[in-house]
């Protein structure tokens, strides 16, 4: 088995290591205990009650309860699940207000909604300033009787900026306008409390919370009318058809108990990790400059442009360091266009192409912030110097 | 992510010929920072017409600069003619391949070189500089004049679609829609916001397809002994039903797509779709 290089992994938000206590917690699932949880046998229904264990884990740190939790494959499937069942359920109704500034799994769907279907639906993309705030009163204008869906996410997985969600929530639901958040970026960095909230489905992928890719989860508010996506079965109470990935599903449960007893050290060591690769950063690289809100954001993201430079060459040059990170420009996203979202927030192309993704976790370190503030300088200098914009 | 051959990663790490030829007999500068790839060349070339240094500058991603690196030492040594045919297949093989997504890293190198030699030879490459207007993609006054008028571009909408402006932040959808104004003046699409925009109900569609089928597509199918019939409605789609000689003829769909869905979406909604009933 060829060897992994150990490396300082900085890109979090595009995913995370699995948690060994998680590794730990899958393991029976992947030997001994094979059964199918939906079996009449004890040996099926003991996996059963380890469903039911983690269905309650994923619940507490949602302050949700458990009968609202389903399982499902990723992030992606939790949303689209959501955006098509209600605008299944209201059908009569053709707009959907989402932002400029969604992940690709939201915003690729409305996008299509209104192409695919021949405009039947109209969809609002709210805009965001050069922070990337979102305007409320545009908000509140969009609003219609016609709208069957709004989805907004609740942190920028390129950013890290906030959203006003529970604010949102309150004004749709005064409208009986159902609510669809992408909180795929903020469980288990901030706190959420969705039994005091007016949100309808929320959606939670697990490796971004320290569980295996494979597994996300839908919270649907009791009492929500819901058209499942995935028929099937009679699994997740008829919501979403397919045999549990059992293992998967074990290991998620035990990433939000651990995410709840972690995040306050997310909130204030890794925060203050994070604050210092910053700060560090932007003063002793000139022509350098934070991009989105400087205090409304996740505690672990970083989203920094190096004007002049282009974000593939400094990620690869990182690389040869052994520090992990992703970039806004338009070379590493696979299209010949930089990021959306730094589109969105207006951020000049001098900056956009040069743009750095630091998201960190619990795994970092002080020695490697030391590293990356050690070698971040040199590196920017020197692509520098290849630059026929940079006057030296 | 990309799969970099070895050449690529030597090129891109330890770059060769940077910087930038004093007294240049020729330089070449393309790109920009809106693109996300520039290169600048300068060439130094003796009076036998051999190119004797070149150094180059780039600012791009780790295929521009491999690109750049190695088409200097390639060039270098070589007259000016034969530099003149070097191809962009030739740079990326020379790197041993590029991504296919990359390949317009090695098309940058060309032209730097074709836009060298032009200067060295006293020929300049028509390229004049306009203002910026749109900044998320730094599209200049003239590439919106120059679209607008090649394409008969007729609202903003067009000129996102045709030139990226205005496709990023939004900002400066009045400044393209002053250009827009001053460009065709009388001949600007009056466009609603889609917002304030009052929907068509179902029923008032309904008539006015049923007024323009009446008025501008049944007379010509029924000079051929045919007709029509509309069949239903449903949000842009539009079934139809042909009848008489028009059912059993080859061209029906021809007559469907460029006949019915074009009188249909220049008098009712642009969007409608016309599909035939089976």
């Amino acid at each position: 088995m060829a060897a992994y290089p150990h490396v300082i992994y900085m890109d979090n938000n595009a995913t995370t290591r699995v948690a060994p206590e998680v590794v730990e917690a899958m393991m029976p699932y992947l030997t001994e205990a094979y059964g199918n949880p939906s079996s009449m046998h004890t040996f099926g229904g003991l996996v059963g009650q380890a469903l039911k264990k983690a269905r309650c884990q994923v619940a507490a740190l949602l302050g949700a309860d458990e009968e609202e939790i389903t399982f499902t494959s990723c992030g992606t499937e939790s949303d689209s699940t959501a955006i098509l069942s209600a605008i299944r359920t209201y059908p009569e109704r053709r707009h959907v207000i989402t932002t400029r500034v969604e992940h690709p799994a939201v915003k690729n769907l409305c996008e299509n909604l209104e192409t695919v279907t021949g405009h039947k639906y109209r969809v609002t993309k709210l805009k965001v300033d050069a922070e990337g705030m979102l305007d409320m009163d545009e908000y509140e204008a969009a609003l219609t009787e016609d709208t069957a869906v709004v989805s907004v996410m609740w942190a920028n997985n390129e950013t890290g900026v906030i959203f006003p969600i529970a604010e949102m929530a309150r004004m749709a639901k005064q409208r009986g306008i159902l609510f669809h958040t992408d909180a795929v970026q903020a469980v288990g960095k901030i706190a959420i409390d969705l039994g005091k909230m007016d949100i309808d489905f929320l959606s939670i992928s697990g490796h971004k919370l320290h569980a295996p890719k494979g597994v996300g989860v839908l919270y649907i508010k009791r009492g929500t009318l819901f058209v499942p996506f995935m028929a099937g079965g009679h699994q997740e109470h008829g919501r979403r058809g397919g045999t549990e990935n059992v293992a998967s599903i074990v290991g998620l449960g035990r990433a939000c108990e651990l995410a709840q007893e972690k995040m306050a050290e997310e909130n204030s060591r890794v925060k203050k990790l994070r604050d210092r690769l910053e700060e560090s950063l932007l003063s002793s690289i000139p022509k350098s400059m934070l991009n989105g809100h400087k205090t409304n954001r996740l505690p672990n993201t970083a989203n920094i442009s190096f004007e002049y430079v282009e974000g593939e060459a400094i990620l690869l040059h990182m690389n040869q360091h052994g520090i992990c990170a992703s970039s806004g420009s338009a070379c590493t996203s696979g299209s010949l266009e930089p990021s959306h979202v730094l589109r969105a927030m207006g951020v000049p192309f001098t900056a956009a192409h040069g743009s750095i993704r630091f998201s960190l976790s619990v795994y970092n370190t002080e020695e490697e912030i030391d590293m990356v503030i050690g070698s971040m300088p040199t590196i920017i200098e020197n692509l520098r110097k290849l630059s026929p914009f940079w006057k030296g | 992510m990309w799969e970099y051959t070895d050449k690529v990663q030597q090129h891109f790490l330890s770059p060769q010929n940077v910087g930038e030829v004093e007294e240049p007999s020729g330089t070449g500068d393309v790109g920009s920072l809106a693109c996300g790839d520039a290169l600048k060349l300068t060439l130094k070339i003796d009076a036998n017409d051999i190119i004797v240094d070149a150094k180059f500058k780039t600012f791009g991603c780790a295929s521009a600069i491999a690109s750049s690196s190695v088409l200097t030492e390639m060039i270098k040594g070589m007259p000016v003619d034969e530099a003149a045919k070097i191809t962009n297949e030739d740079i990326a093989q020379a790197l041993g391949g590029l991504p296919k997504e990359k390949m317009h890293c090695s098309v940058m190198g060309r032209e730097a070189l074709e836009a060298a030699i032009a200067d060295y030879r006293g020929l300049t490459l028509p390229k004049a500089e306009g203002e910026v207007v749109c900044e998320c993609f730094g599209v200049t006054d003239l590439d919106v004049i120059r679209a607008i008028k090649e394409s008969s571009l007729r609202s903003v909408e067009e000129i996102t679609n045709f030139t990226k402006a205005g496709g990023g932040c939004g900002k400066c959808e009045d400044k393209l829609r002053a250009i827009l104004q001053e460009t065709v003046g009388g001949k600007m699409e009056i466009v609603i916001p889609r917002m304030v925009q009052k929907k068509m109900t179902a029923l008032q569609k309904i008539k006015k397809i049923e007024e323009v089928l009446e008025r501008e597509v049944r007379p010509g199918l029924r000079k051929d002994g045919g007709d029509i019939e509309l069949v239903d409605v449903d949000g842009d789609f539009v079934t139809v039903s042909l009848r008489g000689t028009c059912k059993s003829c080859s061209k029906s769909q021809t007559t469907i797509k460029d006949y019915v869905e074009k009188k249909l979406r220049e008098f009712v909604l642009p969007s409608l779709i016309v599909e035939e009933n089976n």
